[in-house]
């Protein structure tokens, strides 16, 4: 440690200062014409550290008996709220609701515990401060700093003993130990990544293409259009114009994953005014203006759960792709490529709806093995 | 126990004895001296507690949001550790029967239902919660500006460039962090995200099928994922990350805390306050203050009431879904990147609407990061070390640049909102999200020249201050009956403070063939290092030097005199190599000739 020297002579030396020492390349613009005139160096000098000004406590006993005073009683006051946190962690009731300005109402005991405990923080942290600023010693120290690098002699050494090592070893005079080493270390971690990577799960294999309306019941009949989530079937009269209803497949409960079979088969089903569908294959899919779609965006697979009754849109609350009910459901706007499958579905002799086949597409997200 | 040796040799068996036993610290010991007696004899850690304890902290409220990130972690860490007694990672379905009445009825997972048990069951637990989600954003925020910080005062310059990887690192690892722990309670807003993050696993080519499949454990949402995250969220990244930190701060140590320029302060020495005792106070309690305000706003503003949301349900979904504000930019990305970028090519699906955005854009970013100490260490050729900050407005280029990277990221953050910005202005959507893809690439070039402009300015500001010192207020009135306010002129230690910096100047090509007329192997590299350097420092101000100030002082009477010393520092700003425009300090010469009357008379007066 050193304290730094206050140069007076600052203007009066005529030296490089240590910055056009240092030999990188701005050194090599000189800087000479200025140098000459009027004996003035060339650069200013560092004045050194500003003399100390001491503060009130250094030097006032009274002075410094307030600061003392006031740490404690910041210290006093996180006692004291820390006693208040216990008390309010037996005596506040788990349902007891309170309205505080601003906040709203709100459950009085994680107020409570988190006013009390925050307080009991704080004040402990602001009393150090306190301490710290006003009493403790406030001169600045200097410490030297000294090159990163090791000394040449250090490198030399670290390289020897390395080269000695290597040497001792005789790696470079018996290549089959080399080579078979270096195999033998390439390869020993393969049974470990194997183990991880092998077991964590199954193939994709058909998942990603098929849904539960690929299948049929079990008692060969095609699965009926059920509500979402009362599971009740939906005939073809309850569907009127502009009403929208969210489907799952029948029998979707009965499955291994319930809820990877929902992810992959839900579906919307609208009825628009037959005259406003302007393409042919969606009418032909659909029924008297009825019409069913994959509910999964082609974007990253939300649910496309907002429906725009005047402009027939469908939008995705997710990224806000919007799909066009009247053509299909291409995207007419945002970041998805494709326009949502739709599920041919007609109508049962009991009058209730149900699909024709699976979709003829995968549904979802795009991924890599989808053609 | 000692032999008799040279030293002792003239005292008798008793007397050695004796002195055995004066081993211990006489006086101020006491039972402190006695621990710590006995823990250094068995370990010596006497001198390295003494080293430690003596190193010296510069004080800067900058420094502080490294500290804050630290503590934050910290909070994490021990909050974290209080959920897992409570939370139960498992996806198994079971009816709430709880408490809290609107749930009653619902099929939930396990981890869903121990989350909102947590909540509104276990006395205190809320408040755990709530400290840990808030101290996660904290953590989060404060790393940003601590990496802001370190970037625009240049503390990422040689020795710093590990530290810089290092931070990089853990800013990306905390992101994941955050993201897996948002998840983890299965609500319905964290589970669509959830189902949106294996829709980016899909994007990938070749393995992206495979990967969500592994990851998952089978189809989404299949019954591994929750607890998978689990051991990650717990276990895995937090090991990575703490080690990590520890590797951060012992670096920090080694390298001893860079400083902001100021009288005193060099590249050798580090002016600050021991760590003992002021440093230890200051520190420890800024963690209470921290550890205080964080519970404060945890007790006072609700965050994540997942029991209000709902537990995850594959076919519903809430307007407005948007991940935790910290995946914000990456959301944007998604929903800025037009639909034709996915395309079918050779039988297989290339879905970079969604890889550019989910899987590339932070891998990108953070490379553009980890990569900048390098090229401007190249570009300017400075292979020093560098302890002392620089001030943001000495470098103006790579204050600009930051300031960019800080408006595309801010452009992307906003994008993630475009639907609450369409109805909170009545704007249409596709209006909307067309403007931000333009703001994406013009915001950060007009950002980029505005902040250059403002640095330079506030650079010239500097050299007027410096050669004419600071207005006083009051006016004075010459001889001749002109008026004009009196300056006082800077002491040298508020001078040093502005006139310390170095400006950075071009570095021009060397020539491409050498004199036998080979054209050398670095020759495109050099062109472009030239061109970068360019870039970097055409525009520039340099700072005031000695005889600037001199001829500043020079009063009115000797305009003539002026002159040469003029010429003389307008070459300087200009040497030869690039063409003669005028820019930098030829300005500001202009400048101080308007200034030299009121100057020299002020001197009079
Ligand atoms: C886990 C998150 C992090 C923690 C807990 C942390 C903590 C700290 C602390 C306490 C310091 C010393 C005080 C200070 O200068 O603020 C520091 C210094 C530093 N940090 Fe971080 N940091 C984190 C992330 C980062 C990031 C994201 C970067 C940049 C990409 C970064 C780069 C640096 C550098 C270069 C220094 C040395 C600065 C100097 O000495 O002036 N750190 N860090
Ligand atoms: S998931 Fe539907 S727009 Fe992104």
């Amino acid at each position: 440690m050193t304290t730094p020297s206050n140069p007076s002579d600052k203007e009066s030396s005529v030296t490089h200062d240590s910055t056009s020492e240092a030999g990188d390349d701005r050194a090599l613009v000189s800087l000479e014409h200025r140098e000459g005139s009027d004996n003035l160096p060339e650069r200013f000098q560092d004045p050194g550290l500003p003399a100390h000004i001491h503060r009130a406590g250094d030097s006032d006993e009274a002075a410094a008996r307030r600061y003392e005073r006031q740490v404690a009683a910041l210290f006093a006051i996180s006692m004291f709220a820390t006693v208040l946190f216990v008390v309010s962690y037996f005596a506040v009731g788990n349902d007891t609701v309170v309205s505080l300005p601003i906040i709203g109402r709100t459950m009085a005991l994680h107020v409570s515990l988190g006013v009390t405990l925050g307080m009991s923080l704080l004040c402990i942290g602001l009393g150090a401060i306190h301490w710290a600023k006003t009493l403790m010693p406030d001169t600045e120290v200097v410490e030297e700093r000294h090159e990163l690098r090791s000394p040449d002699e250090a490198r030399e050494g670290a390289v020897k003993i390395l080269a000695d090592g290597l040497e001792g070893s005789q790696l470079k005079r018996r290549p089959l130990i080399k080579y078979t080493l270096g195999g033998a270390l390439g390869l020993f971690a393969i049974p470990l990544g194997l183990q991880l990577v092998g077991s964590l799960g199954p193939l994709p294999h058909t998942d990603l293409e098929t849904t539960l309306w690929d299948s049929k019941l079990p008692g060969g009949k095609p699965r009926r259009l059920m509500r979402d989530p009362d599971g009740t079937a939906i005939r073809l009269s309850d569907v009127t114009l502009g009403s929208v209803f969210h489907v799952l497949p029948e029998g979707i409960d009965a499955t291994p994953d319930p809820n990877n079979e929902k992810l992959k088969a839900a579906v919307i089903l609208i009825s628009l005014q037959e005259n406003l569908i302007k393409s042919a294959r969606e009418r032909k899919w659909g029924v008297d203006g009825v019409v069913a779609y994959s509910k999964i965006c082609t974007h990253v697979g939300c649910p496309v759960g907002l429906y725009e009754q005047t402009t027939h849109h469908l939008l995705c609350p997710c990224h806000q792709s919007t799909f066009d009910l009247t053509e299909d459901c291409k995207v007419i706007f945002g970041p998805a490529k494709r326009a949502l499958p739709q599920l041919k579905i007609s109508v049962d002799d009991e009058g209730y709806l149900v699909a024709d086949h699976g979709f003829d597409q995968p549904v979802g997200p795009s991924f890599w093995e989808r053609a | 126990m000692t032999t008799l040796n040279e030293d002792t040799s003239g005292r008798s068996a008793d007397a050695l004895r004796a002195d055995d036993t004066t081993e211990a610290p006489t006086g101020n010991g006491g039972a402190i001296g006695g621990v710590a007696n006995w823990v250094d004899e068995r370990t010596g850690a006497a001198k390295g507690v003494r080293f430690l304890m003596k190193k010296v902290f510069p004080d800067h409220w900058s420094f502080m949001l490294g500290e804050i990130a630290m503590y934050s972690l910290i909070i994490v860490l021990i909050t974290g550790t209080f959920l897992t007694f409570w939370f139960v990672p498992s996806m198994s379905e079971s009816v709430y029967n709880g408490p809290y009445v609107p749930l009653r009825g619902i099929t939930m997972s396990d981890a869903f239902k121990s989350t909102v048990d947590i909540s509104l069951d276990v006395r205190g637990g809320l408040l755990i919660r709530q400290i840990h989600h808030w101290s996660a954003l904290i953590f989060i925020v404060a790393i940003m500006l601590h990496m802001f910080r370190v970037f625009f005062t240049g503390a990422f310059r040689k020795p710093r460039e590990i530290n810089w990887i290092i931070g990089l690192v853990l800013s990306m690892l905390v992101l994941v962090e955050g993201f897996i722990g948002y998840s983890l309670p299965d609500d319905v807003l964290s589970g669509t995200g959830v189902r949106a993050a294996q829709g980016f696993m899909l994007s990938i080519p070749i393995v992206g099928s495979y990967i969500a499949y592994f990851l998952f454990g089978g189809g989404f949402p299949g019954t591994a994922i929750i607890p998978r995250f689990f051991t990650i969220h717990v276990l895995l990244l937090p090991a990575i990350i703490v080690g990590l930190f520890t590797a951060h701060i012992i670096l920090v140590m080694v390298h001893k805390h860079t400083q902001y320029p100021g009288p005193g302060k060099t590249d050798k020495n580090v002016v600050g306050f021991p760590l003992m005792p002021v440093y230890t106070a200051k520190a420890g309690g800024f963690f209470f203050v921290v550890f205080g305000v964080t519970a404060l706003i945890a007790g006072l503003v609700t965050i994540d009431p997942i029991w209000m949301y709902g537990p995850y349900e594959p076919t519903m979904i809430t307007a407005g879904s948007q991940p935790d504000w910290f995946m914000g930019f990456a959301d944007g990305a998604l929903r800025l990147l037009p639909g034709f970028l996915e395309f079918t090519l050779l039988g297989h699906t290339w879905s970079f609407n969604v890889m550019l955005g989910a899987i590339l854009l932070i891998p990108i970013l953070w490379t553009l990061m980890g990569v900048y100490p390098f090229v401007e260490s190249w570009v300017t050729g400075d292979k020093r070390e560098h302890h002392v900050l620089d001030r943001p407005r000495n470098v103006p280029t790579r204050t600009g640049l930051g300031m960019a990277a800080i408006a595309f990221y801010a452009v992307l953050f906003g994008a993630a909102g475009n639907d609450i910005i369409a109805i909170k202005l009545h704007l249409s959507i596709d209006d909307i999200t067309n403007t931000l893809r333009i703001m994406l690439v013009a915001a950060p070039v007009i950002v980029f020249w505005v902040t250059k402009r403002v640095c330079l300015s506030l650079q010239r500001k500097d050299r007027d201050l410096v050669l004419h010192g600071k207005e006083t207020g009051r006016i004075v009135r010459t001889a001749e009956g002109r008026f004009f306010e009196a300056h006082e002129p800077l002491d040298e230690y508020e001078r040093w403070r502005l006139v310390s910096f170095e400006a950075h100047r071009p570095i021009a090509a060397p020539a491409e063939t050498d004199e036998n007329g080979v054209r050398s192997k670095t020759a495109s590299a050099d062109r472009t290092r030239a061109r970068l350097s360019q870039f970097f420092f055409n525009d520039r101000i340099e700072p005031v030097t000695p005889l600037e100030l001199a001829a500043a002082h020079h009063d009115g009477q000797a305009d003539e005199a002026l002159a040469p010393l003029e010429a003389a520092a307008l070459e300087d700003a200009h040497p030869g190599e690039f063409g003669g425009h005028l820019h930098g300090g030829a300005e500001e010469i202009e400048e101080h000739n308007a200034y030299a009357h009121q100057q020299g008379s002020d001197d009079d007066a």
